[in-house]
């Protein structure tokens, strides 16, 4: 209780507060490398670099997990692959790449979005 | 005669005293674990490689979750341990399993199903808990005991229950910055909650020293609190809390970060998929599976122990999952079975009674304060998964005369989200029956829909 408190580092959410011996592992977040620990969940690979999981699509700003438990579906990222992953139960490998905005490369382009894509009228 | 086909679901206190009843009986039950290794999230147990010993994670509670922990070990090889397995549906005598990370599907056929699902945190939405940087309560627990993190520099935690204080004690022991503890309950309980509490003398002093240790080491308590709001930015997440203490006055607590929780809510989703009956419980204001003293649902062949079934804690969850385990080989007519049910069952009733009236005296004392929802300002976000507010719920009720929260469902789509209801359910039954000033009771029960979560599309169930 009377050490000193650990800061949050570079802008990270989280706080680790103990088990920092575990071996480095790298990953990629949105394309920039980061550092996590061995056992991490991805989650806290990705609080513990930004303040942020991904942006709600609902508009109402960014979101950082709620329930770390796999019960509120919150804290959704992609693989490179474009695969799901739910990032509190998701543990982080070395060389992982994730990104946290939907793959909307990977989503098949139907006519219509192709026509909006092109500033033309869908008909 | 075959063995029994007995399927566990669960893996906590519940489900782990569960196979241990039935391995003693001879029977080799299949375990489905949605976690990666036992212990349910009360006793969840660190990532291997982590170091902190089983005093510094689970406290009082050392000797309970070692105890368990090595329980299942030696079981290891007596059951079918399936970790990192959702069970999504249960289907007369078939229970539907995917595994996480592989998607492997499988059908079990079983004679008996002993439901441990447990449960979530309770939560109360307050304005602005949509933002980064709000986590349930349990979440704040798992952040520490399963990765050794804080979820932030600075937190506040608000709601009210047992785990408010120690969440907050276990962030201050562990070096955390804890801002404010802001309790909805008062801070006296009344006579009957307290008659309640006594039930387990010894657990209530724990609670009373918890809330000294907070008090000592400078952490503000404040009780009778009515929370206004949390105030932050949609980019930069919580930066306040916002609240009208006990005397009306509003007050402010500066933070980067807030456990929210009131308390729990059973996971009953299997339940009611297997057509089990359910009944309003007026002191929690929660909808439970009926069960008897056993642990027998209305369906034949589905049990339910532990927290998902009766909120009595880790304690009475462990024994309940033992009885009804017995329970099940008993009504199965096993032999050995039999026998240790005709040993225990007074005995293991008798605990649950005492687990039964601490229970009782728990939510009196941390009463879910109902009130809240009903007063909820209309651009509040109920529903987190979608941001919808309470006044488009509203609207259901008085524009679209939904007296129903089913249909009021159907209309706002809160209840709809990726948690499916887990983290609105509660708080928007109020909400809908203050609107059409009908009571809670009377406004219907959420219905769960299979896949009790989300599936990837390319799930395959093969026959």
């Amino acid at each position: 209780m009377s050490k000193p408190l650990p800061s949050a580092g570079s802008g990270g959410r989280f706080v680790r507060l103990a088990e920092t011996g575990r071996p480095a592992l790298q990953l990629l977040i949105d394309g920039q490398p980061a550092t996590a620990l061995e056992g991490d969940t991805l989650l806290v690979a990705l609080l513990t670099h930004g303040r942020r999981v991904r942006s709600s699509e609902f508009g109402d700003g960014t979101r950082a997990g709620f329930c770390l438990m796999g019960a509120c579906q919150d804290c959704w990222v992609w693989d490179e692959a474009g695969h799901r992953l739910r990032a509190c139960s998701t543990v982080v490998s070395e060389g992982m790449t994730v990104r946290t905005t939907p793959p909307a490369s990977l989503w098949p382009v139907t006519p219509e979005v192709a026509a909006r894509e092109r500033g033309e009228v869908f008909r | 005669m075959t063995p029994p086909r007995v399927v566990v679901v669960g893996a906590g206190p519940a489900g782990v005293r569960a196979a241990q009843a039935l391995v003693e009986a001879g029977v080799r039950p299949i375990v489905i674990d949605e976690g990666r290794r036992d212990g349910g999230q009360i006793y969840r147990r660190q990532p291997d490689g982590f170091t902190r010993t089983h005093a510094m994670l689970y406290g009082s509670e050392a000797a309970k979750a070692q105890a368990l922990h090595e329980g299942f070990d030696t079981l290891r090889e007596h059951v079918d341990y399936r970790p990192e397995t959702l069970a999504w549906n249960v289907t007369p005598g078939q229970l539907h399993t995917v595994h996480a990370s592989s998607g492997e599907t499988a059908t079990l056929d079983f004679d008996a199903l002993i439901v441990c699902a447990g449960a979530t945190d309770r939560l109360m939405p307050v304005p602005g808990w949509n933002q980064a940087g709000c986590y349930s309560l349990g979440a704040a627990q798992i952040a520490l005991k399963a990765q050794a993190c804080a979820i932030g520099s600075r937190v506040v935690f608000m709601g009210s229950g047992p785990l408010l204080y120690l969440v907050a004690a276990q962030y201050v022991k562990a070096g955390a910055k804890v801002e404010a503890v802001l309790d909805t309950a008062p801070a006296l309980p009344t006579f009957a909650a307290l008659r309640g509490l006594l039930n387990r003398p010894r657990l209530l002093l724990r609670g009373l020293a918890l809330k000294a240790m907070l008090r000592l080491t400078g952490v503000k308590l404040l009780n009778a609190i009515t929370p206004l709001r949390i105030e932050g930015t949609p980019e930069g997440g919580v930066a306040e809390v916002a609240i009208h203490d006990a005397r009306g006055a509003e007050r402010a607590f500066a933070c980067d970060a807030v456990g929210l929780g009131w308390h729990l809510r059973a996971e009953t989703q299997l339940a009611d998929l297997a057509r089990c009956e359910f009944a309003f419980e007026p002191l929690s204001r929660q909808w439970l599976p009926r069960i008897d003293a056993d642990g027998r649902s209305s369906t034949p062949g589905v049990y339910l122990a532990g927290d998902g079934a009766r909120l009595l804690g880790a304690d009475g969850a462990e024994a309940a999952g033992r009885l009804a385990a017995l329970a099940a080989l008993h009504d199965l007519n096993h032999a050995r079975g039999r026998t240790l049910f005709a040993a225990e069952r007074m005995s293991l009733q008798r605990t649950l009674a005492t687990m039964n009236g601490f229970r009782e005296g728990l939510a009196q004392a941390f009463p879910w304060p109902h009130a809240h929802a009903a007063a909820l300002p209309n651009d509040a976000v109920v529903c987190r998964c979608e941001a919808v507010t309470a006044g488009e719920l509203r609207r259901s009720v008085l524009e679209f005369g939904s007296q129903e929260v089913n249909r009021a469902k159907a209309f706002s789509r809160v209840g709809m989200g990726r948690c499916q209801g887990r983290y609105c359910g509660h708080a928007a039954a109020e909400i809908v029956a203050a609107a059409a000033s009908i009571p809670v009771e009377q406004i219907g029960r959420l219905r769960s829909q299979a896949p009790v979560k989300p599936l990837l599309m390319s799930t395959q169930e093969h026959e």
